[in-house]
C-alpha cells in the first residue's frame, strides 16, 4: 500500500515529461493574450479562472476578432466539455470521496493529468489513496502553467515562433496513446476521431473537438459488440 | 466586461470538470457504458492530434510534404518503441527543426 505521499510524488513523476511542451505552449498563451492588446491582469486571470490551455487562446482570439462575449464564453464550454468524459471515467476511481473532497479535485483535472492518472489507476486499483496520485498530476500542471502563462505574459514570446514549438501539443498526445496503437479496436477508433475532427474541423464554436470523440465512442460501442 | 465573460466562462470550464465526478455515482452508469468509457484515451487524443498536425494557424489542410507530418510519424515509432514520453516529444520535435532548418532552408 503506498501512502499519500508516495501516490502525490508518483503522479507528479508521471505528468512532468508532459511540462516538455506544456510550459512552451504556457509561455506562447501568455504572449499572444497581450500580443493581441488584452490587459497583462485578464490574460492571467484566465489560467486561473478558466485552467484549460488551448480554450483560453480561443477564447481572446475570437474576442479580439470581435466576436460577442457570449461566442467566446459558449466556445469555451464546447472546447472544454470533453472533461465531462474524462470525469465519468474517473468518477469510478474517486467515489469513496467525500463530496466536497469531489468539488476541489475537479479543479485539476487536466488532459495528460487525466491521461496519466487513469493509466496509473487501472494498473493500480486497489491502492486506497488513488485520488493523490490525481492531485500530484493535476497540481504538477497547475504551477506549471500559473508559471508559464506569467512568463509569457511578462517577458512577451521569448520562445522564438521560428521554432514552431505549438507542434509539441500534439506529440505530447501522440506519447500518450501510442502503446495503445497495438490494439486493432484502438487504433479504429483513433483515426475515427481524428478523421472526423479533420472532416467537422470548421463547424462552429469548435465543436468538433467534443463532436469526433462522440462519433468515435459510438464507434467503439459498435466495436464491443461485434465482439462478442 | 471581459473579465465577467472569463468569469463564466471559468465557471463553465469548472462545471465540465466537476458535473461526472461530483453528481453521477457508478451505479448510474452501467457495465455496457464503462466497457465503452475504456476507449476514451483513444476517443479524446486524436481530436487534438489530427488537426494539431494537418491543419496549420490559418486553419486550413497542410501540403501532403509538410514537415509536421514527418515529425509526427518520426514520434510514433519512437513512442511506440521507446515507451517514453520525453524521447517522444523530442524525436519529432528535432526532425521536424531537421527539416525546416536544414533540409528546407
Amino acid at each position: 500500500m503506498l501512502t499519500k505521499k508516495q501516490l502525490f510524488t508518483r503522479g507528479m513523476l508521471d505528468i512532468s515529461p508532459h511540462m516538455l511542451s506544456v510550459i512552451p505552449f504556457g509561455i506562447i498563451c501568455g504572449a499572444i493574450g497581450v500580443e493581441l492588446g488584452f490587459h497583462p491582469y485578464l490574460v492571467y486571470a484566465m489560467s486561473f479562472i478558466i485552467f484549460g490551455g488551448a480554450s483560453q487562446i480561443v477564447f481572446l482570439q475570437l474576442l479580439s476578432g470581435g466576436a460577442s462575449s457570449l461566442v467566446a464564453v459558449a466556445s469555451v464550454g464546447i472546447i472544454n466539455s470533453r472533461h465531462l468524459l474524462y470525469g465519468a471515467v474517473l468518477s469510478e476511481y474517486l467515489e469513496k470521496l467525500s463530496f466536497i473532497k469531489k468539488l476541489l479535485i475537479s479543479y485539476v483535472v487536466v488532459d495528460q493529468g487525466f491521461a496519466e492518472s487513469n493509466k496509473f489507476f487501472k494498473k493500480n486499483r486497489n491502492e486506497e489513496f488513488l485520488h493523490y496520485h490525481l492531485i500530484g498530476t493535476g497540481c504538477t500542471m497547475w504551477v506549471c502553467w500559473q508559471i508559464a502563462t506569467l512568463s509569457g505574459i511578462v517577458l512577451g514570446s521569448f520562445v522564438p515562433e521560428e521554432l514552431g514549438l505549438k507542434f509539441a501539443i500534439p506529440l505530447t498526445f501522440i506519447a500518450i496513446v501510442v502503446q495503445d496503437l497495438k490494439k486493432l479496436d484502438h487504433v479504429i477508433v483513433m483515426i475515427t476521431c481524428g478523421l472526423s475532427s479533420l472532416l467537422f474541423f470548421d463547424a462552429p464554436f469548435k465543436s468538433f473537438i467534443i463532436i469526433s470523440p462522440v462519433i468515435a465512442l459510438f464507434v467503439a460501442a459498435l466495436l464491443l459488440r461485434l465482439k462478442k | 466586461m471581459t473579465l465577467t465573460a472569463i468569469i463564466f466562462a471559468g465557471i463553465l470550464t469548472y462545471l465540465t470538470r466537476m458535473t461526472m465526478i461530483a453528481l453521477i455515482s457508478r451505479d448510474m452508469l452501467g457495465d455496457k457504458i464503462k466497457a465503452v468509457l475504456e476507449y476514451v484515451p483513444s476517443a479524446v487524443f486524436p481530436a487534438i492530434i489530427f488537426p494539431g498536425i494537418f491543419i496549420n494557424d490559418f486553419g486550413t489542410f497542410i501540403e501532403m510534404n509538410d514537415p509536421k507530418i514527418f515529425g509526427a510519424l518520426v514520434a510514433v515509432i519512437v513512442g511506440y518503441f521507446s515507451k517514453n514520453i520525453i524521447a517522444t516529444i523530442s524525436a519529432g520535435l528535432v526532425s521536424y527543426w531537421f527539416l525546416i532548418f536544414v533540409v528546407f532552408s
